[in-house]
């Protein structure tokens, strides 16, 4: 078994006694989970509670006539049908924009449809009943009598004057644009020696979380208190809209997230079935669960990417790129999804194309179209793959055009690692990255020339093999710059309270979420060190808005780096705090003292004073002992917010080795290597399965996962059967290696890990097909998924 | 629906009476009427693994069987197995190895590796064990911690088996 390596820290502050920075530990909350004694929202039951289940629309777009629900009303164990109409007395619309998107529009969108239906699979009706299965048959027997009205499906012909507009008091179906020139890219264009342009397509696919979103909301009108237990990554965030929409303040809404089974960005947005989950169960005074279906699953859980990009690179002879220019086209269904919104990832994809390198010359266009599909947002890496696939794609493009080897152009166009403070094209600002040092561990990891040998070896027996990279940045940390100042309620901040408790254990909580990331042993470890407990003696406490300080919770990968941040300053003001209160049972300067092990020490010697248990006794059960005057304070809050750069980029390169089979047209993926640069590293061990979960993730969208509609908006692979994940079988084996330059922003210097490997794994690979197929003539692939029909089709063979 | 069937087996041990309604499946009834909530529901079509359970001793999918069908039956689930302490090696070679992250789809992977460990006569090689694992989803992990976790609790069975 391959056991990750600790990378122990050399920074002076971090550089405690018995230092859990930089080590694999553990996670602390995961054996119960291994038992099967987890308690995800699925899993939850309370008193009183009924089950609902939704008429979901079969068409793209329809308007409803009528809803009959006299044969439902009679059926078995059915408690109430409710409409969008009647619920819209509940609950109030939303509308998905933000202001710092400039331009973007979206109409409101209800918890249950009113009066048409924009997607198939949008929710017309709710059926309450005693069981899921009860509510399901009366769901059958639910009369909705529609009229069809024309899709929207195709997001080129969206903005056409001939196309239907979805929402006619919006004008026409453009969500968002955006436009950015930076340099001289027409000059640039002109000095070129060549010019590679193409056209980049992005299929639509989802999350596929192993548990489906769920949610019981729980409506106490004695207390007038909404409790609502929901598989989320931001609490708060959730809170405020509960009370919000259904009239109350935010203190009567209390969010609840225990275990939650795999979210990706998936559950990080508002859903119109969970926001009528709570509003009936506040219409009916008593709790309700709704735990999507698979199929509910495919047609509701947002869906994303789905781009079109025409883009295009100039270079010279020499191997200096010259000009970028892109024009993104993404059609992101009826409504921009609330509060993030749906223009979000086209933003993502102008801020991103061309980022790693030196330069300027840069023209973007990006459009967001309304359409009748499934509403798409972010999701893991949010314009991450579309930006590298298309910035690497145009670069071994232009590699091949000219001749140069693939590896050698990046070299000569990468931001030189000692030119930072640096900035990308569209502007966005680099505290410090490590293009270069990753780019030559890479080399030597994956022994580039051997494979190349290797590669021309197989070549003449007829086998086709193929190495593909991608460079790639990553937006971690986010600063108030990415929601905030565009007005939603999503906190940029977040804080950690640390408490003593009276036999010496640390109780920390922390307003990040875990979802399986490992957020809770990173926090652990954050406090156990700057404290100086083992780690075994803190417990973590998460997801609860009663309990834990105000923050954002865990989305584009701020949880270690923020969150962290928060809990290794309040271990620290604790340990101060703790050490007083030691300082005056010794008779001691507190500053001569440290806390090392769980125990009091001289700070310089390390030699034992007095346990924490005793310390914690005296203080708790005997202060009267304590000099008078003295009081000890055994809890300590502190929050973090990232100030000087409005996001702590990250870096890294991947590499892709597979192997074409040019009559079947499949791929086998032979091995996969990401050198990536995270800053400090907390826990190795967690970072590499991030590293390597999120490769896999992009792996499914280079080669497998589509959601594929017809053109009437129908989804027509809307099952697990038909829509392909990655299984063990296919996946490689991914070696991961990293490079280390914290962050001067925080004292720990963790930036975020969580998406550097869905960022670039499906650039690499369809660099890494088009290098085994560019001998045989075949046109460039510039389209993922990568199905062996398009593999056949650009072999000319189909 | 009513028109309930009654059915008597044996859930981890323990013999179970239960009157079920005929269209229920076996992981519904293992988690709705006994509250084992170890078994997860993922798809309810039987292909992403996560309501695996041991019926007789062969690993079935819960959702595609139905509890009426389990009459007579033994039914072991992942709470079953844990409480015997028959895959304390491999829960704590996952533990370890970071084999879950967010752990929906764990006890149904821990119960279809644990067939192959024992159903092998030489510890498998990781494509055996991949291949073995194909029926089971995991979004989180990328596989390869798991492979590497079952690959090391194969290779201390057999050297404890010398």
């Amino acid at each position: 078994m391959t056991h990750t390596p600790d990378l122990p820290s050399t920074l002076s502050a971090l550089d405690r006694p018995n230092s859990y920075i930089g080590r694999s530990v553990p996670r602390p909350n995961i054996a119960r989970l291994a038992q099967g004694r987890g308690q995800y929202v699925s899993d939850i039951v309370l008193p009183r509670m009924a089950h609902v289940a939704f008429v979901r629309s079969p068409y793209a777009h329809a308007r409803i006539v009528m809803i009959d629900a006299t044969a439902a009303k009679r059926a078995i164990g059915v408690i109430a049908i409710v409409t969008g109409a009647k619920l819209a007395k509940v609950i109030s619309p939303w509308v998905g924009v933000l202001t710092h998107l400039k331009g973007i529009k979206s109409a409101p969108q209800h918890a249950i449809a009113v009066e048409r239906a924009c997607w198939q699979g949008e929710a017309v009706c709710a059926v309450v009943a005693r069981t899921r299965a009860e509510a399901e048959d009366a769901c059958e027997l639910v009369h909705v009598k529609y009229e069809e009205l024309a899709p929207v499906t195709d997001a080129e012909t969206a903005l056409d004057p001939t196309t239907p507009v979805i929402h006619a008091e919006l004008g026409d179906n453009l969500t968002f644009e955006r436009k950015h020139q930076a340099g001289d890219p027409d000059q640039g264009f002109a000095l070129a020696d060549a010019i590679v342009e193409t056209t980049f397509r992005f299929g639509r696919h989802t999350g596929v979380t192993n548990e489906p979103r769920a949610i019981v909301a729980d409506w106490n009108p004695g207390e007038e208190r909404l409790t609502v237990y929901q598989g989320t990554q931001a609490p708060h965030m959730m809170q405020n809209l509960f009370a919000k929409h259904l009239g109350l303040q935010e203190h009567q809404v209390r969010v609840l997230t225990k275990d939650v089974g795999g979210s990706f960005g998936i559950k990080v947005h508002t859903y119109a079935d969970e926001m009528a989950t709570v509003a009936l169960s506040k219409l009916l005074r008593r709790p309700i669960k709704f735990v999507a279906d698979r199929l509910e699953s495919f047609v509701t859980d947002i869906h994303a990417r789905d781009h079109r990009v025409n883009a295009r690179i100039g270079v010279k002879r020499d191997g200096t790129i010259t000009a970028w220019e892109i024009d993104d086209l993404t059609g992101i269904g009826p409504y921009s999804v609330y509060p993030r919104t749906s223009g979000i990832e086209a933003n993502q994809v102008v801020n991103l194309v061309g980022g790693p390198y030196t330069c300027p010359n840069y023209r973007a266009r990006a459009r967001v179209v309304f359409q009748n599909k499934n509403v798409m947002c972010q999701y893991r890496a949010v314009g991450h793959p579309i930006a590298t696939s298309v910035t690497e794609g145009l670069v071994e493009l232009a590699a091949a055009k000219i001749g140069i080897d693939p590896l050698e152009l990046r070299r000569r166009n990468l931001i030189p690692d000692d030119a930072y403070p640096a900035s990308g094209p569209s502007g966005i600002k680099f505290e410090a990255l490590s293009h270069h040092a990753c780019l030559a561990r890479l080399d030597t990891m994956m022994n580039y020339a051997g494979l190349r040998a290797e590669q021309a070896r197989l070549r003449e027996r007829g086998v086709h093999r193929g190495v593909g990279f991608a460079s790639f940045i990553e937006v971690t940390n986010p600063s108030a710059a990415f929601y905030g100042v565009g007005g939603a309620r999503i906190s940029a901040q977040d804080g950690a309270t640390v408490r003593l408790d009276a036999t010496g254990a640390i109780f920390c909580a922390t307003g990040v979420t875990e979802q399986g990331q490992g957020t809770e042993a990173v926090i652990a470890q954050c406090v156990a060190t700057a404290f100086g407990v083992p780690l075994e003696r803190v417990r973590v406490i998460t997801g609860d808005t009663d309990n834990v300080p105000y923050g954002g919770g865990t989305w584009a990968s701020r949880a270690a780096g923020i969150g962290g941040e928060a809990a290794w300053q309040a271990g620290k003001a604790l340990r101060q705090n703790v050490l007083a209160a030691a300082g005056s049972i010794l008779q001691a300067e507190p500053g001569t003292l440290d806390i090392a092990n769980g125990v009091i020490v001289d700070a310089g010697t390390g030699r034992e004073r007095i346990g924490l248990d005793e310390v914690a006794r005296i203080v708790y059960f005997r202060p009267d002992t304590l000099p008078p005057g003295f009081q000890a304070e055994m809890v300590a809050t502190r929050h973090y917010v990232p100030r000087a750069f409005a996001f702590a980029f990250t870096n890294g390169v991947q590499a892709s080795h597979l192997e074409v089979d040019t009559d079947t047209g499949f791929i086998r993926l032979l091995k996969h290597w990401c050198i990536e640069d995270c800053g400090t590293v907390i826990n190795p061990q967690l970072v590499d399965e991030q590293i390597r979960g999120g490769v896999v993730q992009g792996i499914g969208a280079a080669l497998l996962e589509h959601c594929v509609y017809d053109d009437r908006g129908q989804l027509t692979n809307g099952t697990m059967a038909d829509y392909l994940v990655p299984m063990a079988p296919e996946m490689p084996d991914i070696e991961i290696g990293h490079v280390v330059t914290p962050t001067a922003d925080s004292e720990l210097g963790a930036k975020g890990a969580g998406e550097a490997g869905t960022a670039g794994a499906s650039g690499a690979i369809m660099n890494a097909v088009n290098d085994a197929l560019r001998p045989l003539g075949a046109p460039p692939i510039t389209e993922i998924p990568i199905t062996p029909d398009v593999v056949l089709r650009a072999l000319g063979k189909i | 629906m009513s028109d309930r069937v009654d059915i008597a087996l044996t859930v981890n041990g323990e013999e179970v009476h239960a009157a079920v309604e005929p269209r229920q499946n076996l992981v519904d009834f293992v988690r709705e009427e006994l509250q084992l909530t170890g078994s997860h529901v993922g798809c309810e079509h039987g292909v992403c693994g996560a309501c695996t359970v041991r019926v007789d001793g062969v690993i079935v999918r819960g959702c595609l069987l139905l509890a009426v069908q389990c009459e007579g039956c033994t039914v072991e689930t992942i709470e079953g197995v844990s409480d015997t302490g028959e895959i304390a090696d491999l829960q704590a070679a996952f533990v370890a190895r970071n084999a879950l992250q967010c752990g929906f789809c764990t006890p149904g992977m821990l119960l279809t590796a644990q067939e192959l460990l024992l159903k092998a006569s030489a510890a498998p090689s990781r494509e055996e064990i991949r291949a073995h694992l194909s029926g089971n989803y995991c979004r989180c992990t990328g596989y390869q911690a798991i492979v590497d976790a079952v690959e090391e609790v194969a290779l201390a069975r057999k050297d404890g088996a010398r």
